[in-house]
């Protein structure tokens, strides 16, 4: 536990004080930004996040890889990794730590977002309940994107590659619901099943069902296990 | 304190280390001495439990590094040879990571931390930045880092390849001093410095042992092969076929001299004879003059090459069979 801590807060501050992740926070706000000014100032606008949400999922899909993509590639370039691992230090304990602190930078970056949520409040009057869920989903969201970077950046020693095969594995989870419609039965259903965005535009509308919480941490169980399995092949190569 | 029984290791097909076999005792400074891809690295790699071995095993303070592998790891302390650290951190912030993660408490790493910074002399530099410290004061961290909680076991994987020479005999020093209190393990592909350095060595040459013995010893257990030099006060022309006839001579090398009224030969004998005497009557029977006969003893350089480069050649490499 003490490890998983140490890890955690030394992750957590390489974060805060070097600018890759500022970087990474600031695309992710104009982004998001410019979105949310054309979505409230269309005719008609509604006062809500919704619109905010959508867009923020989908840049999460491109922007997680890009926080994760150092924690394991760097320690397996610079060799660091070697100390890390001859230390009495478990894989689970590596991996669960440095997600933790991606995790914290998210929702640091996440939670700038509440300015805006602070507009829709003063200038309109917007019903509570679906701004929380759209929250709440934009979490679990980036907790399964960062998982799924976590996987990409244990692959590899390169930190482009880890970033493209976690942003492909999340583009596959997140549109993989298109393909559906040349299925039918059981196969459609299956496909829909694994689908991040049709759950996702559940969670903007305000409506939170267990079984979408659920499959959110699902994908974060599964790919940290991944990781640490992936770290503990690492040996054996 | 350390003990290697019959490691294997393949990558693939190729073996990078075969049944290598040793022990360390407590408070020993082991060499491990071998040319570049001899395997030094692999065989500390699967001591610090980097890597599992293929087969064999190895015990660190009397824990399996495979079946017990998280208690081995609290004995060791490691430096790898390419002295990895995380660039964008300040020493001392480093250091106390690396002690969090071998289970010190915040009262221990406060005063240890600061204890290894004056003794690597990084005083100075411990608020610095990692990425922006030079070879030689980045391998200082290495080496506090891997001396911090005070493990019974250190490996140093080359600990002085590229840092400049001043910092070499420095290096050398401290690691020197550590041996009073922990047992070593030094990999390294020069000779002076092992022999400076360690109680023991071990030659290693493509994965396997082919010698064990301490520094000095080593030129007596493996001279095959004896030198004499000798010097003469007589015609160069008549002294060589004289010499060359004497019973169980290898080969004579005239080597120069400058100024001198006589002339220089090293002298190769066979295995094991001592021609000093058979020499020294065959001067004296022409009637020349006998300036100086002396041995030569091997120089860990020479024995070395041969073992590495001719090892081929010798019948059974001494040292094999342990």
């Amino acid at each position: 536990m003490t490890n998983l801590i140490a890890i955690t807060r030394k992750e957590a501050k390489a974060y805060f004080s070097t600018p890759s992740a500022y970087i990474v926070g600031a695309m992710f706000l104009v982004l998001t930004g410019v979105f949310f000014v054309f979505d409230v100032s269309k005719p008609y606008a509604e006062a809500g996040v919704r619109g905010l949400s959508d867009w923020a999922s989908f840049f999460i899909v491109f922007l997680a890889p890009l926080i994760t993509m150092k924690l394991l590639a760097e320690e397996q370039k610079l060799g660091t990794l070697e100390l890390l691992l001859t230390s009495p230090v478990r894989e689970w304990e590596v991996v669960l730590g440095k997600y933790l602190a991606s995790l914290l930078m998210l929702l640091a970056i996440q939670s700038v977002t509440f300015y805006y949520v602070f507009i829709v409040y003063f200038f309109g009057n917007p019903d509570t309940g679906p701004v929380i869920s759209a929250y709440l989903g934009l979490v679990l969201h980036g907790a399964a994107a960062l998982a799924i970077g976590m996987l990409g950046s244990s692959l590899s020693g390169n930190q482009i590659v880890s970033a493209v095969v976690a942003t492909a594995i999340l583009l596959i989870f997140s549109f993989i619901n298109r393909v559906s419609s040349l299925v039918d039965g059981a196969a459609a259903e299956f496909i829909n099943a694994l689908s991040m965005n049709a759950r996702l535009s559940d969670f903007s509308r305000g409506v939170i069902d267990l079984s979408h919480v659920v499959y959110f941490l699902s994908i974060v169980a599964i790919f940290l296990f991944l990781s640490i399995r992936s770290l503990e092949t690492r040996r054996w190569r | 304190m350390i003990e290697a029984i019959d490691i294997t290791k393949y990558y693939g097909d190729f073996p990078a280390v075969t049944g290598l076999s040793f022990s360390v005792e407590q408070g020993e400074i082991l060499g491990f001495l071998g040319p570049n891809g001899a395997g030094k690295s692999t065989t500390m790699k699967i001591l610090t439990g980097f890597i599992p071995p293929s087969s064999g095993t190895a015990k660190i303070a009397g824990y399996d590094i495979v079946e017990q592998s998280l208690l081995a790891r609290r004995h060791i302390g490691y430096l790898p040879e390419t002295v990895p650290l995380y660039e964008d951190m300040g020493v001392s912030d480093y250091l106390s990571f690396m002690g969090q993660i071998r289970g010190m408490s915040s009262s221990q790493l406060k005063k240890r931390v600061s204890e290894v910074v004056e003794l690597c002399r990084l005083e100075e530099y411990s608020n610095t930045i990692i990425g922006k410290l030079s070879k030689g004061y980045r391998q200082r961290v290495g080496i506090s880092q891997a001396i911090l909680h005070e493990p019974d076991v250190l490996v140093l994987d080359e600990p002085t390849i590229g840092i400049d020479p001043i910092q070499v005999v420095e290096t050398r020093q401290l690691i020197k001093s550590l041996g009073e209190e922990h047992t070593l393990i030094v990999s390294s592909h020069i000779l002076p410095e092992v022999s400076m350095i360690c109680d023991r060595v071990i030659i290693i040459h493509e994965g396997q042992i082919v010698a064990v013995d301490d520094p000095s010893n080593l030129g007596i257990s493996l001279s095959g092969i004896e030198r004499v030099e000798i010097e003469i006060k007589g015609p160069n022309r008549e002294i060589l076929p004289v010499l060359e006839e004497v019973d169980g001579i290898q080969s004579i090398e005239r080597i120069p001299v400058t100024g001198g009224a006589y002339h220089r030969y090293h002298i190769t004998v066979d295995t094991g004879r001592d021609l000093r005497h058979d020499l020294a009557k065959a001067v004296v029977a022409n009637g020349w003059e006998l300036f100086k006969l002396q041995s030569l003893g091997m120089s860990l350089e020479e024995i070395f090459l041969r073992l590495t480069i001719e090892e081929e050649e010798l019948p059974s490499p001494p040292g094999e069979a342990s």
